[in-house]
């Protein structure tokens, strides 16, 4: 998957460490590295956070516009996620097109949102089927640490949370803009736990190195109510039905903590 | 989300006919395409998807190469008119993603440390879409990737289970990805023992989860059998026409 290179001492070590239980950087197996989650950190825009997950640090902006719905869902506002893995972050980064991984991080972290119903898109209706508000989510990863799944799940919602929304009224079919503002309505906290299959053994939140060590990663999403809102399978390799059933019970645990502290901040 | 269609009847049958627990009609059949070096159709429910694959063969470009194993590529790929919407001929975000999450399930049955500095690619079409395509499609691209004859530890096999109207149901059709409350894709190695594509949308319960795992795995069993069989159709047929000539 990533393509840093890592030595094959290095490597063996990172591995020997989790057969016996540890870790390189001194964690247990299903231990989070430090996070810090601020919000409100880009004036311009609605809403914002960023989170730093030990050394990863991910940045996500919430813009709003006014835009068209979907052709299927004309009374429902659009949700729109995008990310960025500019140039700065890595030395594995590159401008141009966005890349697979930036492409699957997006859509991992937009099925969290949407299928959790995290955003009460229908009351972001303002005339059915022409203007509805558009949510833009724009993650951008700063310094690329390893995790930017759960990192970028938790700096969107931060950032969520933190949005607020300019208040539009519709005044003779046209679409007027006040200087009232309203929180976004939310009615689901979405949080994404990551594991990475080492030795056969699954460690939760690994960082660069031990990605470049794992064979899969497996990242389940759970919503406030501790029912699953996404899963997604990555990496080159497999898993058995045991080790992603033990993950699920471990991430409803994990994103429990993680939710209060999103919540809080 | 669900609502205003039924998606289960008072007999407890699907929008199909089916009971929860039955797959869609399938097809499959090898060695479909002249060109490639392996190639196989599949057509599951009205899904109808065709699989080729190149290699091992030269890297392009080049740089690419990897020094101790082949590079493994998919593209997973709809046909405009497979859709009831034309879709645009360019790669969707979607398609890029399911490229991904169907190379990264294909990946771990290639002996792909047996061919050094070179590709094999593979091109997943699909002609038509009903629901369940990243799975006929993972399906269809282990046929043709046995049949271009690259070592595979197993064969991999997906089918997705998920919930609608409130039952799990197996192999969903495209109303009921749509329209249902959950769609886990799971892609399986029989053999093996293990799972090398999962991902879900929707929301479930633990145990619904739990279960319709179970679920997806017992259909990957069924569709394995299928699997098998058309492989050994495609030799029965070449071993029959050997037989006609030698008369």
């Amino acid at each position: 998957m990533s393509s840093i290179m890592i030595s094959r001492i290095r490597q063996r070590q990172i591995s020997q460490m989790i057969t016996s239980g540890k870790r390189l950087d001194g964690r247990g197996l299903i231990d989070y590295r430090p996070i810090k989650i601020e919000t409100g950190i880009i004036e311009k825009a609605e809403g914002s956070a960023r989170v730093l997950l030990g050394k990863t640090e991910v940045v996500v902006g919430v813009k709003v516009e006014i835009g068209e719905p979907f052709s299927d869902r004309p009374n429902e506002g659009v949700l729109t996620v995008n990310s960025e893995f500019v140039p700065l972050a890595s030395p594995e980064f590159e401008a141009g097109p966005p890349s697979e991984e930036s492409i699957e991080l997006a859509r991992v972290v937009d099925r969290g949102i949407r299928e959790s119903q995290a955003i009460e898109l229908e009351k972001l209706c303002l005339i059915p089927g022409k203007k509805v508000y558009v949510i833009f989510v724009d993650i951008y990863v700063l310094n690329h640490d390893g995790n930017l799944i759960d990192a970028s799940a938790l700096a969107s919602l931060a950032a969520l949370l933190n949005t607020k929304l300019p208040i539009y009224v519709v005044e003779n079919g046209e679409v007027k803009r006040t200087s009232e503002y309203m929180p976004l309505p939310m009615r689901n906290y979405p949080v994404a736990v990551t594991f990475a299959n080492i030795s056969d053994k699954l460690v939760v939140d690994p960082w660069l190195e031990e990605e470049g060590v794992m064979n899969a990663r497996l990242t389940i999403t759970f919503d406030k109510d501790g029912k699953i809102c996404a899963i997604q399978k990555g990496g080159e390799g497999a898993l058995t039905p045991q080790q992603i059933i033990e993950a699920v019970y471990i991430a409803r645990e994990k994103a429990e903590e993680l939710r209060r502290m999103v919540v809080k901040a | 989300m669900s609502g205003k269609i039924r998606l289960i009847d008072e007999n407890g049958l699907r929008v199909d006919g089916r009971r929860p627990d039955e797959l869609r009609p399938i097809k499959m059949e090898v060695g479909v395409l002249s060109n490639a070096d392996g190639s196989a159709y599949i057509e599951q429910g009205k899904s109808k998807i065709l699989a080729a694959v190149y290699g091992p063969r030269e890297v392009h470009p080049r740089h690419l190469a990897l020094p101790d194993r082949a590079l493994l590529r998919c593209r997973y790929h709809m046909a405009p008119f497979s859709v009831e919407e034309r879709k645009p001929p360019a790669p969707s975000r979607r398609e890029i993603e399911l490229s991904k999450v169907i190379k990264e399930a294909l990946e771990p049955a290639i002996f792909l440390e047996k061919f050094p500095r070179t590709s094999i690619d593979i091109f997943i079409e699909v002609l038509q879409a009903d629901g369940g395509t990243r799975c006929a499609g993972t399906t269809v691209a282990a046929l043709a990737l046995a049949d271009a004859g690259i070592p595979m530890r197993d064969l991999v096999v997906a089918c997705a289970a998920g919930k609608v109207d409130g039952v799990l149901v197996l192999d969903l059709n495209d109303i009921e990805d749509k329209e249902g409350e959950a769609d886990v894709p799971v892609a399986y190695m029989p053999n093996l023992g293990l799972v090398s594509l999962l991902q879900m949308d929707g929301l479930l319960t633990i145990n619904e989860f739990k279960q319709a795992l179970n679920l997806a795995i017992e259909g990957c069993k069924q569709i394995y059998r299928l699997q098998k069989e058309a492989l050994k159709a495609k030799y029965l047929a070449i071993k029959e026409e050997v037989e006609t000539c030698l008369q």
